[in-house]
């Protein structure tokens, strides 16, 4: 399999003769600086959308399928906390603060700087070859059992060998894959499809979807895939190697080797 | 310095001041275009003027969708509001005779209409939803006049760029820009469902934008001033929307 980043980038040459000996060939970029920029921008943003979602949500915590929805109609569910407006009939004897100013300032600023972000990112991943050698799957590693062998030393905790570790695995890849090309397009769709006035021009994105509380609907729960991924990841993540993984993610710098 | 790292200098420099000026130029144009909203200043801006910008060189004309009858929300939704001020009641008293909306500004002649002025017009209804910020909605008919025949009839002035409205409610009021104000789907609604409009809908008169959220829609409206200009009304910031915390465009 391809390495992560096919210019090893020799930090030795850069260091004084007399730092600590590590062998050249060990020591690489992981991750291209623009991958590296863009993975920490999308989690800042991503933080602040789910945030301020979230505290959107606690204004009307409730979920319809259709065109329309209100406390007059019966939700398809209710998520059983209390809700910042008095109208909506939650059970609870009190009313939290309202917070959706600022939260749909956030919410819209993070998406704008997320989304071309995520089209910065989609240029390079196309033009650079980062999609077709790091995230593209090879047709061998997709046969059943290659997937079953990976999805069982996942569930195992099993740390990837030394040499697997430089690539993502194809279970790793498919995620990834996921994430970037269904889900975030998918939470992108779904808010969109909220917008009175966007929807007026392209009706078609409401309609495909069933309506805008039906859109409301699968924005909510296409972010709960995204968290959900983001658990997995963090996970995936401290059982590799924090402080390696983080190092590649930060300076690009990492050591093959994960020190105890 | 090496020769690596002068070049990187230079081309980082170079790309610095295109981005600068390309910036510069974009920002001189989107104030010709009016692509900036009124509550662009600040940490919020961003966003902001991304969403207003995008959506006036997309949607500036197109309809907000309309659905058949049989998808009228029944029973019909109104939403918590503060009661009514003394004024308002007395007005309510006598069966709303007296409510007048004055129109004032850059207009040829400053108007106050009655509510039976208006609705000798040649009245229009849509059936549109409503959408509140907070993720309920529902659909109703809307019947009214449309605000651009008001301000036709009020003669607007060529330099118009923006229309301030307020309630009989004191604190309450919002604006739009000519796009949304000449916009066939935005009505003064004095009729809702086939009948009159609800107090609790906004009723005697209410603006309605289909095209922006609910909060837009402001409920008893009694004055509305045309102007070039939003720094002259309450903070500067549009409307009380954005004095509120709440983004002044809401077509999000």
């Amino acid at each position: 399999m391809a390495r992560l980043d096919s210019v090893p980038a020799t930090l030795a040459a850069r260091e004084p003769s007399s730092a600590p000996a590590i062998p050249a060939a060990q020591v690489t970029s992981r991750h291209p600086a623009l991958v590296r920029i863009t993975h920490w921008i999308v989690t800042l943003c991503f933080f602040a959308l789910l945030v301020s979602g979230t505290e959107i949500m606690i204004s009307h915590p409730r979920f319809y399928w259709g065109e329309t929805g209100n406390v007059l109609t019966k939700p398809l569910f209710q998520i059983p906390i209390p809700s910042s407006r008095a109208l909506v009939p939650t059970g609870y004897g009190y009313v939290l603060p309202d917070q959706n100013g600022w939260s749909r300032y956030l919410h819209f600023q993070a998406a704008w700087i997320m989304v071309c972000t995520g089209l910065l990112y989609l240029i390079y991943g196309v033009f650079s070859g980062h999609f077709r050698k790091n995230l593209f799957p090879a047709g061998a590693d997709l046969s059943w059992r290659a997937l079953s062998s990976d999805f069982a030393n996942h569930l195992r905790f099993r740390r990837p060998s030394a040499s697997a570790a430089w690539s993502y695995n194809a279970l790793q890849r498919l995620s990834y894959l996921i994430v970037i090309f269904v889900l975030f397009p998918l939470v992108i769709w779904t808010g969109l499809a909220m917008s009175l006035s966007f929807v007026s021009a392209f009706p078609v994105t409401v309609t495909l979807l069933g309506g805008q509380q039906s859109a409301r609907t699968l924005h909510f729960f296409v972010s709960i895939a995204l968290v959900l991924f983001l658990i997995v990841h963090v996970v995936m993540v401290c059982v590799a190697g924090f402080k390696s993984r983080m190092r590649a993610m930060i300076t690009g710098g990492a050591v093959q080797k994960e020190r105890p | 310095m090496s020769n690596l790292s002068r070049r990187k200098l230079i081309k980082a420099g170079i790309a610095a001041t295109a981005g600068l000026s390309g910036l510069g130029v974009a920002t001189h144009f989107a104030k010709k275009y009016g692509l900036i909203p009124p509550d662009s200043g600040g940490i919020w801006g961003l966003g902001e003027t991304l969403t207003y910008a995008s959506q006036r060189l997309l949607t500036r004309h197109s309809l907000a969708r309309e659905f058949p009858r049989s998808m009228i929300s029944k029973p019909p939704l109104a939403n918590e509001m503060a009661p009514p001020s003394d004024a308002f009641k007395r007005l309510q008293a006598g069966g709303f005779a007296d409510w007048r909306l004055t129109v004032d500004g850059m207009v040829a002649k400053p108007t106050s209409f009655s509510l039976a002025q208006l609705k000798s017009y040649p009245s229009r209804s849509q059936i549109t939803i409503l959408a509140c910020e907070e993720g309920w909605s529902y659909i109703a008919e809307w019947i009214g006049v449309p605000l651009s025949h008001v301000l036709d009839a009020a003669g607007i002035l060529p330099q118009a760029r923006y229309v301030v409205y307020y309630s009989i409610a004191p604190g309450w009021w919002d604006s739009i820009d000519m796009a949304d104000a000449l916009h066939p789907q935005t009505f003064l609604a004095y009729g809702m469902n086939g009948g009159e409009l609800p107090v609790g809908n906004g009723g005697p008169l209410r603006m309605r934008l289909p095209r922006q959220l609910g909060y837009k829609s402001v409920k008893f409206i009694t004055h509305m001033s045309v102007t070039d200009d939003l720094k002259k009304f309450g903070k500067g910031l549009g409307s009380a929307a954005p004095e509120g915390g709440y983004a002044w465009y809401a077509g999000i």
